[in-house]
């Protein structure tokens, strides 16, 4: 299987590498992330606008390949977020099932190790995240939610540049690193 | 199989994510509730079944709506098929029953009209007409057996009909007054003209041989005069539609009364008896029957009623009285009463006082005994006698002779 790190798109799905991780990094790291979002800001009210499970459920399923494992993942963070948070079940779920499997279904065309690719699907994943949140809120549950695009653009860049570090961060707990 | 299993291989990623999101939105919709305390779950089953329920609730009953209307307009139809039979049985037996009470009419006025007839009929009934299309005879069914002789005529209520022309043992033949062959003498009833009917073949007929300078007028009646000796004189015979003069005679177009009515039921004279020429034109048979008039209550008609009852031995206007009639009758009374002529007396003269109201007359014609007259009333002014005139203008006597 050849690799090359100066290409941004895969000629074929063969070229793709699944990135496999130990058990307990698959079920720390998003805990770790649930629990930065719901802790951290109790203190740096700045860093509540970090989206870490977003970026951790993002990762996984780029690095995993597998829409099937993405959803689930995605599913698995969103249902306990939404546990966590007022919200009723599964809102968080849908929205980050939805952006596990297609992140899986880009990490197969993309070169998702190339950094350039990460700050881009990491943007565009949470102003999808941001988007279908706020559009579900009204439809499912008949809520008024402001949706401020300018404001989405700008953290969706912040959480872009967080989301490079993390990623990297995080290569460094796969399984032959 | 196989191709089950490629196809679901194929689809399996988004198998499992519509899954796993179909299961998030039941989750979610068990715990929502909206603005109506109603779970989610509930409003979106209801949302997602109730337009599917509608469609297949039209579905069935559209299909069971066809095949009940199928079945229900096959009913319909042999609903439809007897009720026209009924129909056409009931409309049967209406055109029936108005035949029957039709028949029973005339049958009832043949049976008065043949009571008050000094002449001896027969009453019979018409069973046939005569077989030839030019002739005008029909077949009625008495004959020799019943007394029936040959060129005995045969009437109705409203006129004459025609003349046996042959009598056999249970029918005879019957010439109407519309064959050209027939013929009977008449008299007009006005101007008296006489003159001889004749058939022509069609509905009227004519009489003819009336002199050029006799006036007959339109409307006129003719009636038998009982020179042909077959009808006695005074049968009606028919009514002048038209009067022409012709080259030696009137040409005289008659409707035969007779025959007008239709012919069913006719009356064949056995022994005819003269009778004389009516004033009038003949009223329907049938008498007419005559309501009393509505009672009055207004004081005017009070009064002509006291006026009826006092005059009621008045030989003139007798019958049914109208309103006019009593008004005359009550001025009558007042002038009578005041000493007024009424058509007397130059313009601008006094005429009577027509508020008066006079005693009732009963002592003026025919005088009361003192045990029946009616007791005065006192303080009340009695009426004088009706033979002491009394001016208008001054009020009555307060005693009268006959009141005590």
């Amino acid at each position: 299987m050849s690799y090359s790190s100066d290409r941004i798109l895969l000629s074929n799905q063969r070229e793709s590498r699944v990135s496999r991780f130990r058990a307990w990094v698959l079920v720390l790291v998003p805990l770790a992330a649930i629990l930065f979002q719901v802790y951290v800001p109790l203190f740096f009210q700045f860093l509540g606008y970090l989206e870490l499970p977003l970026l951790v459920t993002v990762y996984f399923a780029l690095m995993r390949r597998s829409p099937i494992a993405g959803l689930l993942v995605g599913a698995s963070v969103g249902l306990v977020q939404d546990s966590l948070s007022k919200n009723p079940l599964g809102m968080f779920g849908i929205v980050k099932t939805l952006v596990g499997y297609f992140a899986a279904s880009v990490g197969l065309r993309f070169d998702v190790d190339h950094a350039f690719v990460r700050l881009v699907l990491a943007f565009f994943f949470y102003l999808f995240h941001q988007f279908f949140y706020w559009m579900m809120t009204r439809a499912l549950l008949g809520q008024e939610m402001i949706f401020d695009p300018q404001r989405a653009l700008i953290l969706g860049a912040l959480n872009a540049v967080v989301a490079v570090s993390l990623f990297h961060f995080l290569d460094k707990l796969k399984e032959g690193a | 199989m196989a191709p089950m299993e490629s196809l679901i291989n194929r689809y399996r990623n988004i198998t499992v994510l519509l899954l796993v999101i179909l299961a998030q939105l039941m989750l979610l919709a068990v715990q929502v509730k909206n603005d109506q305390e109603v779970r989610m779950i509930r409003v979106w089953s209801v949302t997602a079944v109730t337009p599917l329920a509608r469609v297949l609730e039209s579905i069935r009953s559209g299909a069971f709506g066809f095949f009940q209307n199928y079945f229900l307009l096959r009913d319909v139809h042999e609903e439809n098929r007897r009720l026209k039979a009924d129909l056409d049985r009931l409309k049967m037996e209406n055109v029936f029953l108005k035949t029957e009470l039709s028949m029973a009419d005339r049958v009832k006025a043949l049976a008065q009209f043949q009571s008050r007839s000094p002449s001896r009929t027969l009453a019979s009934r018409v069973i046939a007409t005569g077989a030839n299309s030019n002739s005008r005879l029909v077949y009625v069914d008495a004959g020799s057996a019943a007394g029936v002789q040959r060129g005995m005529g045969v009437v109705t209520p409203d006129g004459i009909v025609g003349k046996v022309l042959a009598a056999y043992p249970t029918a005879s033949e019957v010439l109407l007054i519309t064959d050209p062959d027939f013929a009977a003498g008449v008299i007009s009833q006005k101007s008296q003209a006489r003159g001889t009917l004749k058939g022509q073949g069609y509905a009227n007929c004519k009489v003819d041989y009336v002199p050029l300078q006799v006036k007959v007028e339109v409307g006129e009646m003719f009636y038998t005069s009982g020179d042909d000796r077959i009808f006695p004189k005074g049968f009606p015979v028919g009514k002048v539609l038209a009067v022409r003069r012709g080259q030696d005679f009137l040409d005289i177009q008659v409707e035969p009364s007779g025959l007008k009515q239709g012919l069913e039921e006719v009356l064949i004279l056995i022994e005819g008896v003269h009778q004389a020429i009516p004033e009038a034109p003949p009223s329907p048979s049938a008498p007419i029957y005559l309501a009393p008039p509505p009672p009055q209550s207004t004081p005017v008609a009070d009064a002509a009623e006291e006026e009826d009852a006092s005059q009621a031995a008045a030989p003139t206007l007798r019958g049914p009285l109208t309103e006019a009639d009593r008004l005359v009758r009550r001025y009558r009374t007042i002038g009578e009463a005041q000493g007024h002529k009424f058509g007397e007396g130059l313009p601008g003269s006094r005429p009577p006082d027509f508020n008066y109201r006079p005693q009732p007359a009963t002592a003026a014609s025919v005088p009361a005994p003192r045990s029946t007259a009616p007791p005065a009333i006192q303080g009340s002014p009695a009426a004088p006698p009706a033979s002491k005139p009394v001016p208008a203008a001054a009020p009555p006597p307060a005693a009268a002779p006959d009141t005590p």
